[in-house]
């Protein structure tokens, strides 16, 4: 996967599904419409500050709350490339992958990254790197099985090639 | 080399569940699952909401899959924006109508026979111990209190779900907490899984599973386990699980003729970490802002004035709460500097609030009381708050703007604690309304 370059946009821990994406816009459901309020509710700059290929860069527990997949692709929406986290709930860490939002675990990239650092990530090999500081930080890989729904562009796309190639998975 | 050790109640409902090719088991022989395994496994119930199910039904439609799996067990809920509070949930709800009937499923709530899916999934008989259940709702985990494995997952995993009945997932390591000694009065479920969560955290149990057990959990009505399961995912849990008894099943049984398997964890199970929590030091509970773990007893909350009461939803809108509630308020006025919202969550919870008298106590109390809704409990509607008020809810999030306004509070507790302050004012236990 190529390299991406792009700013940091530095958050906290515990970033809840309520302040990416408020509930009030959960009677939307596109990615266009949901980034105009993603964040707005912690860094009302946000939306209109991000540029496409800027990464998200957090602390613990990134997307803890709800299951709303408006979260993921809110982010999307706004142009985010990869979101770098110490760690993700859970749900949300699904619903990234299953949605093709990049997610990247790494608290030592976390802890090194301050607000407009340039970073260079590249996916493939998990490596992000600092040009302020020249630091690069390495990842462990995401298990294969989540490689091969990251490889097919999404669950969706992942499960739509399994029923062609098994018709006999369909119950 | 892990035959020796024995399994958590989660280890043993996926293993039960392993899909077709998902394990190497020859015939006589149990197959066997441990922490960290992705597995692919069979799915009992999938369930989505007027928020969820839209972006579900627009991902499934991309499958190429013209059925769901199985109409019986694919559930769909309009409860968080209806009644409808304005045209775009309108078109939400209606195109999840649109899908259900096109789909017929007979387990499609609308308006009138809806209520809110956490409290109405188990009361209609709809999930049964040793169940898997999965939903596009992170609170879906309540139903570990009936010993299923439930677990919230995205929409599109739901899309997945309802054309496959199957799902994958990582087999999560448990944390088991034990709870012993008596309950003091008006000390409920909700306030010991507040207090749970303020020990261990918000992401204490994040990709773990979580195992309530101990004698003083054992004495919870269904309606206090239901209640401490669904704020597993407050700590971060992927399921939060008890284990099936006689309360479960004169529940389960009552409900539904459905058989069902009942699963122990074993004796040997191997747990990430354990917890002992001696109850009888739990005071009445309150999270301040802006999250579940800020915990502290109610009678630490001095001079909290508030503007709005909500006592309902997910968590705490099962008849017991609103019976406690309703023992607070008898009598009784609501402060008239406040807006006390009271919220059934099922109509089933509305017809017997009605026919037990709760609904005229609240209403002579100067309480207003709805229709079910999760309106309030996520700022959709029916008791959104402005910048700077204040409200104490018995619902399970208290993030910024979660009911209304960046600059709002919320403060959660149980139905005891939300009804005493209503008749304050301001945050206050139970004792200093009934002196
Ligand atoms: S009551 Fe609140 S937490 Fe429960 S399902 Fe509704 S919105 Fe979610």
């Amino acid at each position: 996967m190529i390299n991406m370059t792009g700013t940091s946009r530095k958050f906290g821990d515990h970033v809840d599904t309520d302040v990416i994406i408020p509930a009030r816009y959960l009677n939307v459901s596109t990615a266009e419409e949901l980034a105009r309020h993603c964040m707005e509710d912690i860094a009302p700059e946000f939306a209109s500050a991000v540029k496409p290929g800027d990464f998200i860069v957090a602390g613990e527990n990134f997307g803890c709350g709800s299951s709303r997949e408006h979260a993921p692709l809110a982010i999307k929406g706004a142009g985010i490339a990869c979101v770098i986290a110490k760690s993700f709930a859970r749900i949300f860490y699904r619903n990234a992958i299953n949605t093709g939002l990049p997610i990247m675990e790494c608290p030592e990239a976390v802890q090194g990254t301050e607000q407009g650092d340039q970073l260079t990530v590249d996916l493939g090999s998990g490596t992000i790197s600092n040009s302020r500081t020249g630091h690069t930080y390495v990842t462990s890989p995401l298990p294969p099985f989540i490689m091969d729904i990251v490889a097919a562009g999404g669950l969706v796309r992942y499960t739509r090639r399994r029923l062609e190639a098994h018709s006999e998975v369909q119950v | 080399m892990q035959n020796h050790m024995g399994h958590t109640l989660s280890q043993k409902l996926i293993a039960t569940h392993l899909a077709g090719d998902g394990g190497d088991v020859s015939p006589g022989q149990v197959a066997e699952v441990w922490p960290g395994d992705l597995v692919e496994v069979t799915v009992d119930l999938v369930l989505s909401n007027d928020v969820t199910a839209p972006i579900a039904i627009r991902e499934f439609a991309k499958l190429g899959v013209d059925r769901v799996f199985d109409p019986d067990k694919v559930v769909m809920v309009a409860d968080h924006f209806a009644p409808n509070k304005d045209i775009k949930s309108a078109e939400q709800c209606l195109a999840m109508r649109e899908f259900a009937r096109a789909q017929c499923l007979p387990h499609y709530f609308d308006v009138g026979r809806m209520g809110i899916e956490h409290v109405l999934l188990p009361e209609q008989g709809l999930v049964t111990p040793g169940d898997v259940v999965v939903g596009a709702d992170s609170h879906t985990c309540t139903y570990g209190a009936l010993g299923a494995f439930a677990t919230g997952m995205g929409s599109t995993d739901i899309a997945v779900a309802m054309a496959t009945g199957r799902t994958w997932m990582r087999v999560p390591e448990t944390i088991r907490i034990v709870y012993y000694g008596q309950l003091r009065p008006w000390v409920g479920g909700k306030d010991l899984i507040l207090h749970t969560i303020g020990e261990i955290g918000v992401s204490g149990a994040v990709y773990k599973a979580i195992e309530f057990a101990g004698p003083a959990a054992d004495d919870l009505s269904m309606a206090g386990r239901f209640t401490m399961s669904n704020m597993a995912v407050e700590a971060g849990a992927k399921a939060g699980l008890f284990a099936v008894d006689d309360t479960t099943r004169s529940y389960v049984d009552a409900r539904t003729s459905r058989p069902y398997s009942v699963y122990e964890p074993d004796a040997d199970a191997s747990y990430a970490r354990e917890v002992e929590i001696d109850v009888s030091l739990i005071e009445p509970q309150v999270a301040f802002p802006h999250l579940p773990e800020n915990v502290r007893s109610v009678t630490e909350a001095s001079d909290v004035w508030i503007d709005q009461v909500v006592i309902g939803s997910c968590t705490n809108g099962r008849l017991e709460d609103l019976r406690v509630a309703a023992e607070v308020l008898r009598g009784r006025q609501v402060h008239t500097d406040v807006r006390c919202i009271i919220i059934p969550g099922t109509q089933q919870v509305y017809l017997d609030a009605l026919e037990e008298g709760l609904v005229e106590t609240f209403v002579r109390a100067g309480a207003v009381v709805s229709t079910p809704t999760c309106g309030p409990c996520l700022g959709g509607h029916m008791g959104v708050l402005a910048a700077g008020e204040r409200a104490v809810s018995t619902t399970n999030r208290n993030f910024r703007g979660r009911m209304g306004h960046p600059e709002s509070e919320v403060y959660l507790a149980g139905p005891a604690v939300a009804a005493a302050s209503a008749v304050k004012g301001r945050i206050v236990g139970p004792r200093e309304v009934l002196h």
